[in-house]
């Protein structure tokens, strides 16, 4: 990289950031690397119904050559954590990791010695979703959540030191990316609730009275 | 093979433009999961607010994963979190760990621990995915007041647990709504 890195963070490349970024995210091929049940999972969420195929996702790299999203769908065994470091590294950057289900994200039930405990361990992970398995919408709010990270990464070879200065900065959103669950990102209305909230501090809270509220049973005191 | 076989089989694919689409519309319209599907959890409160968990770790025992923390307290006259003896001074429900197999809400003595539908949990580090008592526990409803406080239904713990049979309505937290004629979306029920 040339000239960006000799000006101040974020002057001259801010617009191509943005294209780059939205390039980026608009079409995520997945290295095809399903480890457990989890696996099962993440292909009806590449099915028709639910379909990834709505965010440009469908395809499922063979070669890890081509992918640029890796899925880490499963429990990651002590003898297969060289290979997926390996699938890791033969992957061209920029490259994200979600680290789906509970086995991959803390070794999950499998406290003992033949699991690693968290693929973060071997390799970076950006969205740590859990379930066990997660559901196939989990998957799709998940990938949903790293998509608005990636809208928000700094591009070049300092991306992180910059992403830190704009932290310092205060120039990041209120509701940092991919905190916000998805199906209040898409309304509106319930946007605008979550943003109250977490001014508040009660994001947590809503989502239980929202939850109470959707409940028939419950209503007008469960009479 | 007849003259008219690749027609027949293009036919059928192409019949299938005009089935309806079973593409669930995800992020915005969410759908309506099973009323018991086992989803996050939530921590329960009395009537007037009071919590229900009593800090006896029976959930903490009963998790496969070891994915729950509970540091029990005394309750005293002057500060009072729960009906009874003790209550949870710390409660921790780590998500990267939890299975959500329900074995904590099934060994809960109080119905204090139960579970709701929301399954959105996906965070970007391991640290947000460990739930603190803040987080877990049910908004304070019309009526509640934050503890702790006094016992407001009667003095001993059958005012509590057995009133509470007679008129489950009562109950609050994941067993009582908001009185509300409103729904989520903001439109009319």
């Amino acid at each position: 990289m040339g000239i960006e890195e000799k000006l101040p963070s974020g002057i001259l490349l801010t617009s191509v950031e943005k294209l780059s970024n939205w390039a980026r995210k608009s079409s995520f091929w997945g290295a095809t690397f399903g480890l457990a049940c989890c696996a099962i999972e993440m292909m009806a969420a590449g099915g028709p119904h639910y379909d990834l195929g709505r965010w440009g996702m469908e395809v499922f790299r063979a070669s890890p050559r081509q992918a640029d999203l890796m899925i880490v769908a499963g429990r990651v065994s002590q003898k297969m954590a060289p290979v997926v470091r390996q699938i890791y590294d033969q992957m061209p950057e920029p490259r994200s990791v979600i680290s789906m289900g509970v086995c991959a994200s803390s070794g999950g039930m499998f406290n003992n010695y033949a699991i690693v405990q968290g693929v973060d361990h071997i390799i970076p992970v950006d969205v740590y979703l859990p379930g066990c398995p997660p559901r196939p919408e989990m998957l799709i709010d998940a990938i949903l959540k790293m998509r608005e990270k990636v809208m928000i990464a700094p591009l070049g070879p300092n991306g992180r030191k910059m992403l830190d200065q704009r932290k310092a900065d205060g120039k990041m959103p209120l509701v940092a990316a991919g905190a916000m669950p998805s199906s209040y990102r898409a309304d509106p209305a319930r946007r605008a609730q979550w943003e109250q909230a977490v001014r508040e501090g009660r994001e947590e809270q809503l989502r239980i009275e929202n939850w109470m509220k959707a409940q028939n049973h419950l209503r007008d005191g469960g009479a | 093979m007849g003259v008219m076989d690749p027609f027949k089989g293009f036919g059928v694919t192409f019949s299938h433009m005009f089935r309806k689409v079973i593409t669930t519309d995800y992020p915005f319209k969410p759908p309506v999961s099973a009323p018991r599907y086992h989803g996050r959890h939530i921590l329960n409160r009395h009537p007037d607010g009071l919590e229900k968990c009593i800090g006896c770790e029976l959930c903490a025992w009963a998790c496969p994963a070891d994915a729950i923390f509970v540091e029990g307290g005394d309750n005293t006259d002057e500060e009072r979190f729960s009906p009874g003896e003790r209550y949870a001074k710390n409660y921790q429900i780590n998500y990267a760990r939890c299975i959500f197999c329900g074995l904590c809400i099934e060994a809960c003595p109080t119905r204090s621990l139960t579970m709701s539908n929301e399954y959105e949990l996906a965070r970007d580090n391991r640290q947000d995915l460990i739930f603190t008592k803040e987080q877990l526990l049910a908004p304070l409803l019309e009526g509640m007041s934050k503890p702790p406080h006094a016992m407001f239904l009667g003095e001993t713990e059958k005012d509590y647990y057995l009133g509470a049979l007679e008129n489950p309505g009562t109950s609050a937290g994941a067993e009582r709504a908001p009185l509300s004629d409103v729904d989520v979306l903001g439109s009319p029920a």
